[in-house]
């Protein structure tokens, strides 16, 4: 509850705001505060200095940005001070990235929606966070700033471990890409943990399909395991395979087999073994609401 | 002897106020955030309290250096446990309930020698602001011995472990017994069949939204102190803080408890936590201002069960219930709190009888200290951990049998015509129909066709489970001389005083104190009703020990049927006052004279009549009273009930549940509750909703854990689940109606009724879905993991 | 009989003034609109948005429950929209529009919501409520005739102990009826 004191700048640009993070030894972006706060507030974390960019204007934009251009990627860019509840009730994140709409919603409660963002939740790197399952699942990025310039994270090259992410303490993370593709259909299931609300599992979908048969398909956890991972078992058993139900039977029992037994999470809320166990329904219950199969 | 004269049925006519849903008068402020809680308070000058808390289980304080907190700015003082003991106060935190051969160690206000739990206080910091304050903790240097420590209560006692107090060099604070051992022997000997079932009742933390808080104001110039605490008792902590902790006179101390956001029993206590602020006051002559933060909550509020049972049930192949044999082990914790030892022995074993006629029963309780946050009552205290046990026995037993478990059930009831029962645990039960209550919320739910249903949907790999929970309470603990004889150090009556003022309106001023049970409402329904008036006319004080003369606090459901019962007792004596002002003045007998909408009239001159607010203003007047009355209307009651109130009923839960993932859903919940007359209809099924939704809680998601190092496990808000919106369904409640012979307006109390039933309701539902598993009982909180396991192993984990 | 405690001789350390409190804290100069009024006030970085409004700015509704954002007891508007105001910290709302509880009743006039909560007994020892208010308020703004899952859902951010929910949902219900109808 109480805090340790902190020097508190309020930045009113990117280019402010890193040269205020080089300035001060110690300091840590505050976005939605809706990460590092309670962090604070229970003494896990204490920087001598805080560097505010949540009232930056122009870094909430969500936007659908056809074909790559100028150097752009395409894809749909998302502003990192885009909050949850934005996210969330975007139709064009709804249409093209799925996934991470339907994270949004999942995330928290209302309350958090608002007041927490996406780029703060990516770089925060909590393992139980909603929106690292899609973002890998979706093959996005995050596009960062630093002194030196401007540079992209690949969703797999991001998480690093708990409250660890490559997003380096000099950088700001300015946007979140993702790349669409019209024969793409994707989705994430939450399993909420009934204590903290985070996700004790959370499985993020993406597959393109013609109907028949599944060209392409990626797969992530996210809340089971201490670092959000990919399942490359599993999307190797759907890639090639026919939209079927043994195709979903089959995958989801490959769902756990490239984690070690150390990578899952275990509390007082359920064990290592459980969360295992749940990966591998979870992902079949993703697997049929966003392939539309009925059982 | 009984004065019962239910208001419903009495022979004068009330207003009409008593039984209405009338909404409630408190509400306004609390929807528009006027409303004072405790920390909404602050006087001119306030100074801030946070206290440094050990972060050893169990450890010898080897030396407190406070140096360089001292030295801070914006600190005022900081002191240690030495400091108050210097001070020269009693410093000595009473238990209120003794028991035979019970140790009684030394508890202090800051800790000396030891500290026997993680929270305990060590040493207080007193700043300018909170932030400083809680600053200086981090500068205060303790240096610490530590010491092994145990935080199972079985292990406490079995285990050779270094004892948390010297005292009980085997942990044990009582071995407690009750019921004829030799007669329940016999009995499980002669009978069919015996069922058993291990089980454990975890840790609840209370978690009333509001934390605890307090505000101390010393007046040295007076010598008076003023404390507003979070409190559901103010006298009685008036009482303890003058003769425990303080040393100051009782007319020295004024205890106002204000607003307070829920209680469920943690607010009862005498805790370190509020006597060391008021006593920084009086060190300091500043008021002084301490507000628990969550996480401090969790370590120091009295957490609630932490029960390791052993029970057995003897059976008749026809279901007769011959006995009923149980050994529990209850945590304490590392202190005795002031009803640590009465909730796990007489509040306890005394229910273990349940609904049933059971001809022999004896339970031993082992209270053991343990080093873990003290425990004392929570919602149901005892009452609820007895009921469970019975329950989980008959529910067993009924599959030893191959019986349905509500045949059973119904088969031992005890009869309407048997009343009053006087059970093999102790207690006379004062009235009941337990068949009418259970079998309206069996029909609620249409038992047969859903035992049907149950059978269909198995055959298709879907499991629901019926559960039954039938249940009593004993409530309103009393007479204050069984109370005594039992070991109780207070009393089990209640005060209040019914006041008409001058010019007609009435001050009810009340001893018990309200944290969100709506007395307000309540008690001037009951004095509306007594006394002809509209609720209006009725302003109801509580929770100001200067302005409500004595009380003794609300817990353990006792508000409605002790305070308001003092209430109509006194209102009734207003009113034969009254009547003897109106027979003087209309110049008739006072037999002649009938009460009816507040108008006293000659009985066959309904013209002829004086209002009772008209003869309010008379007897201050005291012009023309009858000959040798005292002037004034208004009487002081103190009500001890003869016997306690026994509210019960039948809760049936109906779950579905996924063996693949351990999920569990509640699809319906239906409450019958049979709480005698009820005051307000609206207010009770508002107890009632919490009640189930604590019950709920307890069965599927609460339950405070301890590691290894013995630190809390669920040491924050988002490590404990208190439930939320989306993790509970809409409840189904409904009545029966069977007032309490005994109370004056036959009621019987209803604030913990709901959460005693839901409990093992919903334990039964679950079990009772994977009946195809063989589970026969599964450990709370029941969690999705844990029901996955028991369904992959059949409950053998 | 009785004989007045020894009182330990420690006020010596003086009574600090609100000068030098100030004096030992780097403070910022905000301003916050609270219910429609402009407020002036210097904050500690590390106040709190609920603590700069309940102990300097005297709006004590808004509650404190927790230190995990989880409660919601101290739930306000901030810009128009619901957050927790415990996580977020004063200064970062500076310039910024707050919403709390004593804003909604006009002139003691409750309103629609705050009189179906008295009605529908959606309060008990009312702590949640001015956190449920606002979160109620909101989910009415954007949604005028929600399911009983969906206000279940709105109010999961805010804890009650006391009632079981079901009585509050009943009042938000019946307030997007009552609305409804007037439409
Ligand atoms: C009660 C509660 C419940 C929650 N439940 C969930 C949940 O169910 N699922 C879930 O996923 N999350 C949950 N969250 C977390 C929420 O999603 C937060 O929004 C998120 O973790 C952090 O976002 P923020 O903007 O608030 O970040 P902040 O707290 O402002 O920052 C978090 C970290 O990221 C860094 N950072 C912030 N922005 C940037 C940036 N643009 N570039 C570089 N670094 C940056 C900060 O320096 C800091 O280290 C919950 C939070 C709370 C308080
Ligand atoms: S105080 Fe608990 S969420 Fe803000
Ligand atoms: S009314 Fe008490 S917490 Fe909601």
């Amino acid at each position: 509850m109480y805090m340790d004191d902190f020097e508190y700048y309020r930045a009113d640009s990117v280019e402010n705001a890193l040269e205020l993070l080089a300035d001060h030894d110690g300091a840590e972006l505050i976005a939605g505060a809706h990460g590092l706060l309670p962090r604070m507030k229970t003494g896990d974390e204490s920087p001598s200095a805080l560097v505010d960019i949540g009232q930056l204007s122009g870094l909430d934009a969500i936007e659908a940005r056809d074909g790559e251009r100028d150097g752009d990627p395409g894809g749909i860019s998302i502003g990192a001070l885009a909050t949850h509840t934005e996210i969330a009730e975007s139709e064009t994140v709804r249409e093209h990235a799925t996934a991470l709409a339907d994270a949004a919603a999942e995330l928290g409660d209302p309350q958090v929606r608002n007041g927490g963002t996406i780029g703060g939740n990516l770089a925060h790197g909590d393992a139980r966070s909603d929106p690292p399952a899609p973002l890998l699942a979706l093959d996005g990025s995050l596009e960062v700033r630093s002194p030196d310039g401007e540079r992209t994270i690949a969703a797999t090259d991001l998480f690093e471990g708990p409250f660890e992410t490559a997003v380096a303490d000099d950088e700001i993370v300015t946007a979140v890409r993702v790349p669409t593709d019209a024969d793409a259909v994707s989705g994430y299931h939450k399993r909420r943990d009934p204590l903290s609300g985070y996700a004790m599992v959370g499985v993020g979908v993406w597959l393109r399909t013609d109907g028949e048969t599944i060209e392409a398909a990626r797969v992530a956890v996210t809340g089971a395991t201490t670092n959000p991972a990919r399942l490359p078992a599993a999307e190797d058993e759907l890639e090639g395979s026919a939209v079927s139900e043994e195709t979903i039977t089959e995958a989801s029992a490959q769902a756990g087999t490239t984690l070690s037994d150390e990578a899952f999470v275990s509390d007082v809320q359920a064990s290592a073994e459980y969360r295992e166990h749940l990966l591998s329904i979870d992902t079949e219950r993703t697997l049929y609401e966003v392939l539309e199969v009925d059982r | 002897m009984s004065d019962a004269d239910a208001s419903g049925d009495s022979g004068d006519d009330g207003s009409g106020a008593f039984g209405a849903a009338i909404e409630r008068g408190e509400d306004v402020p609390l929807l528009t955030g006027s409303g004072e809680y405790t920390d909404d308070i602050s006087r001119r000058g306030t100074t801030h309290l946070a206290i440094r808390r050990s972060d050893h289980a169990h450890a010898r304080i080897e030396n407190v250096d406070t140096g360089d907190a001292e030295a801070m700015d914006g600190v005022l003082a900081v002191y240690t446990g030495e400091d108050v003991v210097e001070s020269g106060v009693p410093n000595t935190i009473p238990t209120a309930w003794d028991l035979p051969g019970l140790v009684q160690p030394q508890y202090r206000m800051l800790a000396t020698d030891k500290v026997r739990h993680e929270g305990t206080a060590v040493a207080a910091v007193v700043a300018e602001t909170p932030h400083v304050a809680h600053d200086a903790l981090e500068r205060i240097d303790v240096e610490y011995e530590p010491l092994e420590h145990v935080t199972d209560p079985v292990e406490a006692v079995e285990r050779d472990v270094s004892p948390v107090h010297d005292e009980a060099e085997d942990n044990v604070a009582f071995d407690f017994e009750l019921g004829d051992a030799d007669a329940t022997d016999e009995a499980f000997a002669d009978a069919d069949r015996v069922a058993s079932v291990d089980l454990r009742q975890p840790r609840i933390i209370p978690n009333a939204m509001e934390p605890r808080a307090a505000l101390a104001d010393w007046d040295e110039t007076t010598e008076k102190l003023r404390l507003w605490m979070t409190s559901q008792n103010p006298h009685l902590h008036r009482m303890l803080l003058s003769a425990g902790t303080l040393g100051l006179p009782e007319n020295k101390i004024q205890v106002i408890a204000p607003e307070v956001g829920g209680g469920f029993g943690s607010k009862i206590y005498h805790y370190p936590d509020e006597a060391v602020t008021a006593w920084c006051s009086m060190q300091l002559g500043r008021p002084v201002k301490w507000q628990a933060t969550r996480s401090e909550s969790y370590l120091t509020d009295c957490h609630g069960r932490d029960h390791v049972t052993t029970g057995e049930i003897a059976l008749d192949e026809d279901g007769t219930i011959r006995g009923v044999r149980v050994e529990t082990h209850a945590g304490l914790g590392a202190q005795l709190s002031q009803f640590g030892t009465a909730t796990p022995s007489y509040l306890y074993a005394t229910v273990l009888s349940g609904q049933y006629t059971i001809p022999a029963i004896h339970c031993r309780v082992v209270g053991a200290f343990t080093n873990t946050t003290p425990v004392d009552a929570y919602r149901g205290a005892g009452r609820a951990e007895g009921i469970y046990v019975i329950e989980r026995l008959v529910d067993v037993g009924a599959r030893e049998l191959g019986m349905d478990s509500v045949e059973l059930r119904r088969h031992n009831l005890v009869a309407p015509d048997e009343f009053p029962y006087e059970s093999a645990a102790a207690l006379v039960y004062d009235s009941g129909e337990y068949e009418r209550a259970m079998d309206l919320a069996l029909e609620h739910v249409d038992y047969d066709e859903l035992r049907e249903r149950q059978r269909e949907l198995r055959d298709e790999d879907r499991y629901i489970g019926i559960g039954v929970g039938n249940f009593i309470e004993s409530a309103g603990l009393s007479p204050s001389g069984l109370a005594g004889d039992l070991g109780a150090q207070a009393g089990g009556w209640e005060s209040s005083i019914v006041r008409f003022d001058s010019t007609g309106s009435v001050t009810v001023l009340a001893g018990t104190a309200d944290q969100g049970q709506g007395h307000r409402t309540t008690y001037a329904q009951i004095a509306a009703e007594e006394l002809g008036l509209s609720v209006d006319d009725i302003d109801v004080v509580e929770g100001d020990t200067d302005r409500i003369p004595q009380g003794m606090g609300t817990y353990g459901s006792r508000s409605a049927s002790v305070g308001g019962g003092s209430i109509a007792r006194g209102a009734r004596e207003v009113r034969e006052k009254a009547r003897r002002i109106a027979a003087h003045q209309l110049e008739t007998s006072v037999d002649d004279i009938e009460f009816e909408d507040g108008e006293f009239h000659v009985a066959g001159a309904p013209d002829r009549s004086l209002h009772i607010q008209a003869i309010a203003h008379e007897a201050y007047l005291g012009h023309d009273l009858p000959e040798g009355m005292d002037p004034g209307l208004e009487e002081t009651n103190f009500y001890d009930p003869e016997n306690f109130t026994y509210p019960f009923g039948t809760h049936v839960a109906v779950v579905e549940v996924d063996p693949e993932t351990g999920e569990i859903e509640i699809e319906r919940y239906v409450a019958v509750d049979d709480c005698g007359e009820i005051i307000n209809p609206m207010i009770v099924e508002g107890q009632v909703h919490g009640g189930i939704a604590q019950g709920i809680g307890a069965a599927l998601y609460e339950g405070a854990a301890y590691d290894d190092d013995g630190h809390l496990q669920t040491r924050r808000m988002d490590e404990y689940a208190v439930p939320h919106a989306t993790q509970l369904p809409d409840f189904e409640t409904d009545n029966t109606v069977t007032p309490s012979p005994h109370n004056p307006i036959g009621v019987k109390g209803v604030g913990e009724s709901a959460t005693i039933a839901a409990t093992p309701t919903i334990v039964s539902a679950v079990v009772d879905a994977l009946e195809p598993f063989d589970v026969d009982h599964l450990d709370m909180p029941i969690t999705p993991e844990s029901v996955w396991r028991a369904a992959e192993t059949g409950g053998d984990r | 009989m009785w004989k007045p405690p020894t009182v330990i001789a420690n006020t010596t350390r003086g009574r600090t003034t609100e000068e030098t409190r100030r004096q030992y804290m780097s403070e910022h100069e905000i301003s916050v609109t609270v219910n429609g009024e402009r407020h002036e006030l210097a904050v500690e970085p590390r106040t709190l948005l609920v603590t700069a409004l309940r102990d300097e700015l005297g709006y004590t509704g808004a509650n404190v429950g927790c230190e995990t954002g989880r409660c919601g007891t101290c739930t306000v508007a901030v810009n128009g929209e619901t957050i927790k105001s415990c996580t977020r910290l004063a200064v970062q709302t500076d310039g910024a529009e707050i919403e709390t509880v004593e804003g909604l009743a006009d002139d003691g006039d409750l309103t629609p919501l705050q009189e179906s909560f008295q009605e529908h007994h959606g309060l008990q020892c009312g702590y949640c409520t001015p956190g449920m208010l606002l979160s109620a308020d909101a989910l009415l703004a954007t949604n005028d005739d929600p399911t009983r899952e969906e206000i279940r859902e709105a109010i999961e951010g805010n804890l009650c102990r006391c009632t079981g929910y079901q009585n509050i949902v009943d009042a938000i219900e019946a307030t997007a009826d009552r609305l409804g109808e007037r439409r």
